[in-house]
């Protein structure tokens, strides 16, 4: 080992630790930018080192040149353009170009090395493995985070698209796979059937996905990310690079773990969000309930009296807080509150919004200081003194149905609007939640509705309070 | 640097010790992290796994032929993407959870 190498492995070490320490550095809102900007100088490094010191590197160099800057428009503008809404949207699109990358490096170097290695001689089990899983992982990563985006986006249909015997092709492909791999590995290098095995887990990345609510694409980012991670640290293996080793493995048990987290905040299973088909269950009773719903509505001056004469007020912020970018609106009235004396909180569930933190971050753009936002199970006890409750799009996450049995969100952790004196529901249209479910809240006698869009309705709220 | 192809079985180990260990590192550092920077979280894993730029880097500077050369293309331009995007875009959500009077940090 000569002292480039030496210096190289250790240039991997510094930036794997970089890695560990932006991930260890999220775990608290004070430390996780810092934490973030290091990952990020890590990266820099490795990428500048591997530029400078590796043989050849300009013998392409227009390739380098090319993609780099596509890449970093794409990702910048990207990043910097796409509204906080969207940003679930953005992560799947970031992870689905990862885990192809992922798959393409796999895929060039079994090409690069069935091209060196003579005819009829087989390359060795464990190169041949991790190359396969690279291969295989990244391409579902890619194509299954692309239907995630679709789904997200609203371009491709946010309920479960199921077709019959979907379950049995998904199943055929995976089989399919497993043979197709344990003839390249034992018998054959085969280029052809390499491609054919890619083409097929791209196949198995759309067929995954489809048939998963929209509702649940979060924990299908998460899971997909993790994926990537994984893709990641087997080309690593193929190319012996440590650095790419450490940090897919970190990502793929980060991402595993996390989306662990996620189910268990809906009460459910990572199977069950697989492949139960969210929305389907309780068809009959969402049918039963529908023509029955009395709502009552409110005027926004009515709406305002009430909160302004309250003593305390909760916010439930949900998704159509999110599309309508009310959440400038939605501080200015909690300082107009606060001023008249009125306590104002935020509750948050835990899957608001399209993921995990969604609310926590349109309202820190907001300004709305972070102690003023509450997480389910500190507020959940407290909703019994509390004299309005506003949900804002929350539904589905405030759904009491959810306490009872049979229905398809059975079971979900829910907050306990339904215990609070007064309850105004700020919605845009009559319609029933993202899992499609009727939810008896609105219909409770304690319950009015202020329909329309969030901005609009949080604005005259705020010139109601004004006058109140 | 040796690849896969043709490294010893010393080689092979240490890298199973370090996946192995690099698992229980990323399980650790994760649990702790509260629900409100999940999605940070999420955006911030994802970009440190955008170091498969390096991967493809390696893969164009060997290139040959135009499937390969191809695929070198794609491979950078989809991993800067992710580097880069990943990077941007997580700064751009911490950013909002800057310290500010009445935060509990």
């Amino acid at each position: 080992m000569d002292l480039l190498q030496v210096l190289t492995y250790l240039v991997w070490l510094v930036g794997s630790v970089t890695f560990i320490l932006a991930l260890k550095f999220l775990a608290s809102p004070a430390t996780a930018r810092r934490g973030n900007q290091l990952g990020a100088a890590g990266m820099a490094l490795i990428i500048l080192w591997t530029f400078f010191t590796v043989d050849g590197m300009l013998a392409n160099w227009w390739i380098l040149l090319v993609g780099g800057l596509v890449g970093s428009v794409i990702g910048v503008l990207g990043a910097r353009r796409v509204p906080m809404t969207a940003m679930p949207q953005m992560v799947a699109i970031f992870n689905g170009a990862g885990g192809g990358a992922a798959a393409v490096v796999a895929i060039a170097e079994f090409l690069r090395d069935t091209g060196e290695a003579g005819s009829g001689e087989l390359l060795s089990v464990p190169f041949m493995i991790a190359t396969l899983l690279g291969a295989v992982i990244g391409s579902v990563s890619f194509t299954g985070s692309i239907i995630a985006f679709g789904k997200l986006q609203g371009i491709v249909a946010a309920r479960p698209v199921k077709y019959p015997g979907s379950q049995v092709v998904t199943g055929a492909l995976f089989l399919a796979l497993v043979a197709l791999a344990v003839y390249l590995v034992a018998f054959d290098n085969s280029v052809p059937l390499f491609l054919l095995f890619c083409g097929l887990a791209l196949v198995l990345g759309v067929q995954l996905v489809m048939p998963i609510g929209g509702a649940d694409m979060p924990v299908v980012v998460s899971l997909l990310n993790s994926y990537t991670g994984i893709a990641v640290a087997a080309t690593g293996f193929v190319l012996g690079n440590y650095a790419l080793l450490i940090a897919g493995t970190l990502v793929g048990a980060s991402g595993a773990i996390l989306t662990q987290l996620m189910c268990r905040a809906m009460n459910r299973s990572l199977f069950n969000v697989l492949f139960a088909g969210f929305g389907t269950g309780g068809e009959a009773l969402a049918a039963g309930a529908e023509g029955e719903e009395q709502l009552r509505e409110i005027s926004a001056e009515d709406a305002a009296v009430l909160m302004a004469y309250g003593s305390r007020v909760v916010i439930v912020p949900g998704y159509g807080m999110a599309v309508a970018q009310a959440q400038g609106p939605v501080r200015e009235l909690m300082d107009l509150l606060l001023a008249k004396g009125v306590d104002v909180q935020f509750a948050i569930h835990p899957v608001a919004g399209r993921m995990p933190g969604h609310m926590n971050v349109l309202l820190a753009e907001a300004n709305v200081p972070y102690d003023r936002l509450k997480e389910m199970d500190e507020i959940n006890d407290d909703f019994g003194e509390t004299d309005v409750a506003r949900g804002m799009g929350a539904n589905d996450g405030v759904n009491p149905l959810a306490r009872e049995e049979g229905s398809p969100i059975s079971g979900m952790p829910i907050l306990n609007v339904d215990q609070a004196q007064n309850i105004i529901v700020l919605k845009r249209g009559r319609g029933t939640g993202f899992a499609g479910i009727p939810n008896p809240l609105f219909s409770n006698p304690k319950t009015t509705m202020l329909f329309g869009d969030a901005k609009p309705s949080v604005e005259a709220l705020v010139s109601g309070v004004k006058q109140a | 640097m040796s690849d896969a192809s043709t490294l010893d079985p010393f080689a092979l180990i240490a890298a199973l010790y370090i996946l192995v260990l690099a698992a229980f590192v990323g399980y650790e550092v994760v649990s702790k992290v509260p629900t409100m920077l999940h999605t940070p979280l999420m955006s911030g894993a994802n970009a440190i796994h955008g170091v498969i730029v390096v991967g493809a880097m390696l893969v164009a500077a060997t290139a040959e032929g135009p499937l390969r050369i191809v695929l070198a293309l794609v491979g950078v331009t989809l991993g800067t993407i992710n580097v880069v995007g990943g990077f941007v875009v997580t700064d751009r959500m911490l950013e909002m959870f800057r310290k500010r009077p009445g935060g509990r940090e």
